[in-house]
Order: C-alpha cells, then sequence, then structure tokens
C-alpha cells in the first residue's frame, strides 16, 4: 500500500509548488528587504530648483509616499493620474524621485501632465535609487512618520492597490501627524 | 563548407562588440580580477536571467560602477555583497550566502542524492532477494 501512496504524496506535493508558482504573480516583484526597516538616509537636489534640497529629514513625523518615477517609464504615465488624485484629496505628502532622467524632460512632464509631488528629487545618477533597492520604475514605498518603510508597491500605483496595501497600514497606524 | 566558415568568422565577429564595459575598470590585475568575479555573481535585477557583467541595462551599468567604487575605496569583497544584499535582498546573489533562509537551498541537492540513493539501495536489495526464475523474468511477483 505504502508503494502506491508514496508516489502519489510526491505528485501531490509536486503539484502544489507548481500552482503556488504559477498563481503568485508577478515572478519579477521582490520582496524588499527594507519592509520593517529604517528607509535609507537620502538628499538630493529637487528637480525644479538645484539649489534647494530634499531628503530623509522633509519626511519626519507623518506618513508619506516616496514615488520613483522618470519619464522613459510607461508605467509611471499609467499611475500619473491616480497620483495626482491622491494629492488632492490631501491624504498623504507624495514626494518623488525623478530616478535616472534628465531635467528638461522630467520638468516638461510635470508641466504637461500635473505636478502631484510636494518636491521630486532629481536622482540623475542613479545613486539614491540603488540605496532604496529600486529597479524597475514605477516604485512606491510608504514610509513611517519615525522613518520605517511599511510597504513597497512594483508597478504602477491604482485606487484598488492604494486602498487594499496602503490605506489599512496608515490606519492601523493610528495619527499620522 | 565555405558559408559555414564565413557564418562562423560572422558570429565570432559580433561578440566583442556585443560585449559590455570591455575597457578594463583596474590597472592592478588583482582588483580587476575581484572586480570581474564580483559582477559576474550579482543578479541584473532587471533583467532576471543575466549577471549585471552581461547587461548593458543601465541599472547594471550603475551597480557596475558601485562595485567599483567600492573597491577603489578599499571594501572587502563581504563587504561589497552585504552592500548589495541590504538593498535587494539575497536574489542579488547568483551564489546565495550560507545563511539561515538560504540553508535549503545549499543542503537539497545533497538530500534529494541521499534520498534517490536510499531509494536505489532498498529497490536493488529487493530485487537481489528475489529467485532467480529464468522462465518468467519478466516481472516477478511484485
Amino acid at each position: 500500500m505504502v508503494r502506491y501512496i508514496a508516489p502519489l504524496v510526491v505528485v501531490i506535493l509536486l503539484i502544489g509548488f507548481l500552482v503556488i508558482g504559477l498563481t503568485r504573480g508577478d515572478p519579477r516583484a521582490l520582496p524588499s528587504p527594507f519592509i520593517g526597516k529604517p528607509a535609507p538616509q537620502f538628499e538630493l537636489p529637487t528637480l525644479k530648483d538645484p539649489e534647494v534640497r530634499i531628503g530623509s529629514t522633509n519626511l519626519e513625523g507623518k506618513f508619506s509616499l516616496i514615488n520613483v518615477w522618470a519619464t522613459w517609464c510607461a508605467g509611471c504615465r499609467q499611475e500619473h493620474g491616480f497620483l495626482l488624485d491622491l494629492a488632492a484629496e490631501n491624504n498623504i505628502p507624495i514626494y518623488g524621485i525623478n530616478w535616472r532622467d534628465t531635467r528638461p524632460k522630467a520638468l516638461q512632464w510635470i508641466a504637461q501632465l500635473g505636478d502631484p509631488y510636494v518636491a521630486s528629487g532629481y536622482d540623475e545618477t542613479g545613486r539614491v535609487g540603488i540605496d532604496w533597492g529600486v529597479y524597475g520604475a514605477p516604485e512606491s514605498f510608504l514610509v513611517s512618520g519615525d522613518g520605517i518603510v511599511l510597504h513597497k508597491h512594483l508597478g504602477p500605483l491604482s485606487r484598488e492597490t492604494w486602498e487594499q496595501d496602503f490605506l489599512p497600514l496608515i490606519e492601523g497606524g493610528g495619527a499620522s501627524r | 563548407m565555405k558559408r559555414w566558415l564565413i557564418i562562423l568568422v560572422a558570429a565570432l565577429s559580433v561578440a566583442p562588440a556585443a560585449a559590455i564595459d570591455t575597457g578594463k575598470a583596474f590597472d592592478d590585475p588583482e582588483l580587476q580580477a575581484r572586480y570581474e568575479k564580483l559582477i559576474s555573481e550579482v543578479r541584473c535585477l532587471k533583467c532576471q536571467n543575466q549577471s549585471i557583467k552581461d547587461s548593458n541595462v543601465f541599472l547594471a551599468a550603475d551597480l557596475r560602477r558601485e562595485i567599483r567604487r567600492l573597491i577603489a575605496e578599499g571594501k572587502t569583497d563581504p563587504e561589497i555583497v552585504d552592500f548589495l544584499v541590504t538593498r535587494y535582498g539575497e536574489f542579488a546573489l547568483y551564489r546565495p550566502r550560507t545563511s539561515g533562509k538560504t540553508l535549503i537551498l545549499w543542503i537539497a541537492p545533497f538530500l534529494l542524492v541521499l534520498f534517490g540513493g536510499f531509494a536505489l539501495y532498498r529497490v536493488v536489495r529487493h530485487r537481489m532477494s528475489l529467485p532467480i526464475d529464468d522462465a518468467g523474468s519478466e516481472g516477478g511477483t511484485e
């Protein structure tokens, strides 16, 4: 009897693994090692004014959304409308990291499509992107007031992912300001 | 024959053109060797089946630049690997480090070989204990 059951168990296990592997969604989405850990320190010149700098100190004391974007990134265009809506609702400040882009193009993008960001840091060389473990724009990080990364979303944001993955974390975190 | 030769030569001549960062990163051969080894063992996160040595995606170029910088700053290989893992996770390494999390990756092959060997041993031993029966050697009583 065992000699029939054992192979069956092995096959069922194997099927189980395959089902998990095939249905677990985007295989490119990697877990960020920053979740639950302090957000990487950064400081960048802003997109609009190279003399002004934004960085980790700007994020202190409130939930913020860090959005890594670039004009060459199709997903960024896709999520832009939602980011504008989110900014208009005034629930959370959105900080941009303009990643591996050129300033004129990025400024034009914001002028044409609207600017949802409190400010965007201009990461021309991709140094800050690497510090944040960014590997494909758009990427969005939810950072708590004490500087802990609560969530990372890979790919375009939408109302649905926002309500499902971000809002519960913000509401669960108590008063944000 | 001649045609094949031409194709072969053409194919070979493409390789250097497609190579990335052909220039030397370091004059010191020892540093250069470390650099080449490191970049061939780091996964390009954007193009996940290539190492950053093989990819010309800008992210791979950025990571090569960071690794060059860290080597130039005198960082050791484990420190550089640490730099990558804290940012991108263990997945960035083609040769994961032995740690609690990745232990299963390292021991699974040996466990499978052990398991297979044990199964083989059982089968062979069982077969050896069967009476030799030339007439009905097809199946026995299994």
